[in-house]
């Protein structure tokens, strides 16, 4: 059984194909990584898979269960959470309040009227919980307005792990990042446990290359390489497409 | 400290209206204040949308329409007034769904074209459809009802009546604001995409504060042909929902008070300033383009900013340490950022 599964998966703006025919079989607690230069449709494939835009053709399968009708917003409460390369998050409210928006997402409390969510003792212990694991408990109560772009990244997957995937898609958790914020992310990022599933976008290679368990190099669209990180690395095609240049 | 103060000023201005046909005496002054209060609930209505959703509509009046005709149809059938206004706010409840599921086609300018369209779309039913509407000529409404046994024909019991209706929609309002609900709907305001990925339905919690934001429309419509004990085409323009909208943008969106504020401003133009000067709208035009010039958040935003930054100067006279201010003065103004 995999994890995620993505079967001949296909989707074209216009005349541009950008997924096409991607196969992919990603195991329970694989760490995988999936590579490409700039315009290789990675993010578009990531909003395949999380269903922000639908295929052409093709399928998807989370645990076996085909997802590839399901409603985008419903996947979240199927286990699956996703963080963005650009920085998507709620300016004008606390740390804090951005987390328990994520955990509320999933909660039936949602669509209550008459509750009051400063309250909520239960979501906003959770929430702590989340920033915790990130390190940022201490700045909990910090307008999200006057954080700096590293704690923002931070915010970013303190939200998808305060859902508790079973499977995290992460747009460049490291772009933009200065060295010592990325030793931090990467820290963070190993402390996952494994009964989560993490699929990493990284359009630069070398930052994530030890992360990674198998490796999947994307170009225009298409798997060109797929195997382990030894594999990939000596694999001519990607010094061609990637390394090379 | 300041939560006493808040509470304190609450009691004051509840003492202050629940006593105020007392203190006007006249009865013109009455009217006004039962005006002033029903187009805040309509204000208030549409500030679910504008301020909390993001979503700028101007065919409310179209909604408003629906409510008041349907009741005023009624009644000339000879229906009693619980029957009239059940039917009311029960078509008007079907036709703000019907308004979600066309104008949430889109959001933004588009949102705001296909409301202004649906809205037109009622106008022109109003207009038009002399035999049912009565066209021009309006319908009247021959009398207010009378809950409870207690008639609500003179000016200082209709006030009341009024005064409940409007307390209840700022109740609602301070349940939402507070709410998961409105949290969700502030979200999708904010970053819609986020919300679906986080889980969050924002088709249906858009429609949803849309059919909120239109049962509260149809109250305040109905307020308003017992008030007015008449009902015309008139109602469901253009320049109602452009009107109401200013309501909103004036005192200041996603607030409590903003349109509450604005809907005093504009009611009070209409009713006493036109009373003294012909053209009250060239008035009304330059108070909005001094508010938009100075206070672009809105009237009660601007004021709260102004106030802050007046206590913070009295506070620097009163010799602090520069250091100290300075920072106070970067945590103010950036705590202060969200209203919402």
């Amino acid at each position: 059984m995999s994890a995620l599964a993505v079967n001949q998966l296909s989707k074209a703006f216009g005349g541009l194909r950008v997924t096409a025919d991607v196969n992919l079989a990603i195991e329970p607690g694989e760490r995988r990584l999936i590579i490409g230069p700039n315009g290789a449709g990675k993010t578009t494939l990531f909003n395949l898979i999380t269903g922000e835009i639908a295929p052409d053709s093709g399928s998807i399968a989370l645990f076996d269960r085909d997802i590839t009708r399901v409603a985008s917003h419903r996947r979240p409460h199927l286990g699956m959470a996703r963080t963005y390369q650009i920085i998507t998050l709620f300016d004008q409210d606390t740390i804090l309040r951005n987390v328990t928006l994520a955990l509320l997402g999933l909660s039936s409390k949602r669509w209550s009227l008459l509750a009051d969510l400063d309250r909520q003792r239960e979501l906003t212990e959770r929430a702590h919980a989340a920033l915790g694991r990130v390190g940022l408990a201490h700045l909990a109560d910090r307008p999200l307005a006057q954080t700096s772009y590293g704690e923002r990244r931070r915010v970013e997957i303190a939200m998808a792990l305060a859902q508790n995937p079973r499977v995290l898609l992460l747009d460049e958790p490291f772009a933009g990042l200065s060295i010592d914020e990325r030793r931090d992310v990467r820290a963070l990022l190993n402390a996952i446990p494994r009964e989560v599933t993490v699929v990493m976008i990284e359009h630069n290679m070398d930052v994530a290359l030890d992360w990674a368990e198998r490796i999947t190099l994307l170009h225009f669209g298409e798997v060109i390489v797929e195997g382990t990180r030894a594999e990939v690395v000596a694999d001519p095609r990607t010094r061609e497409v990637y390394l090379g240049r | 400290m300041i939560a006493r103060a808040r509470y304190a000023a609450i009691a004051t201005a509840l003492l202050l209206l629940v006593t105020l046909p007392w203190w006007v005496g006249n009865t013109y002054y009455v009217n006004i204040a039962s005006q002033i209060l029903l187009f805040a609930v309509f204000a208030l209505a549409l500030n679910i949308l504008v301020g909390y959703g993001g979503l700028v509509s101007l065919g409310h009046a179209g909604l408003f329409a629906v409510a008041g005709y349907t009741a005023a149809l009624m009644l000339q059938a000879g229906y009693g007034h619980f029957a009239a206004n059940s039917a009311a706010i029960v078509v008007t409840l079907a036709a703000s769904a019907i308004f979600a599921v066309l104008a949430l086609r889109s959001i933004g300018i588009g949102f705001l074209m296909i409301t202004l369209a649906l809205g037109q779309i009622i106008w022109g039913v109003a207009y038009r459809w002399a035999s049912l509407t009565g066209g021009d000529n309006g319908i009247n409404v021959t009398t207010r009802p009378a809950p409870f046994g207690i008639s609500l024909a003179a000016a200082p019991s209709f006030y009341f009546t009024s005064l409940i209706v409007f307390l209840l929609a700022l109740a609602t309002m301070v349940l939402l604001v507070r709410s998961p609900f409105g949290a969700s709907l502030r979200g999708t305001r904010d970053q819609a995409r986020r919300m679906n990925a986080l889980g969050y339905n924002v088709w249906l919690i858009r429609f949803l504060a849309i059919v909120l934001s239109g049962f509260w429309t149809g109250v305040s419509g109905l307020l308003f042909i017992y008030y007015n004990q008449f009902i015309s085409p008139q109602v469901s323009a253009l320049t109602t929902s452009a009107e109401v909208l200013l309501m909103v943008i004036s005192g200041g969106t996603a607030t409590l008070l903003g349109p509450i504020v604005g809907a005093v401003i504009v009611v009070v133009m209409k009713n006493v300033v036109s009373a003294y000067i012909e053209r009250w709208n060239l008035v009304l035009g330059v108070i909005f383009v001094v508010i938009i010039t100075f206070m672009p958040e809105g009237l009660v935003p601007g004021t709260v900013r102004l106030c802050r930054w007046g206590w913070l100067v009295i506070r620097t006279r009163l010799n602090r340490t520069p250091a100290r201010t300075a920072r106070d003065q970067a945590q103010e103004t950036h705590g202060s950022g969200a209203p919402s």
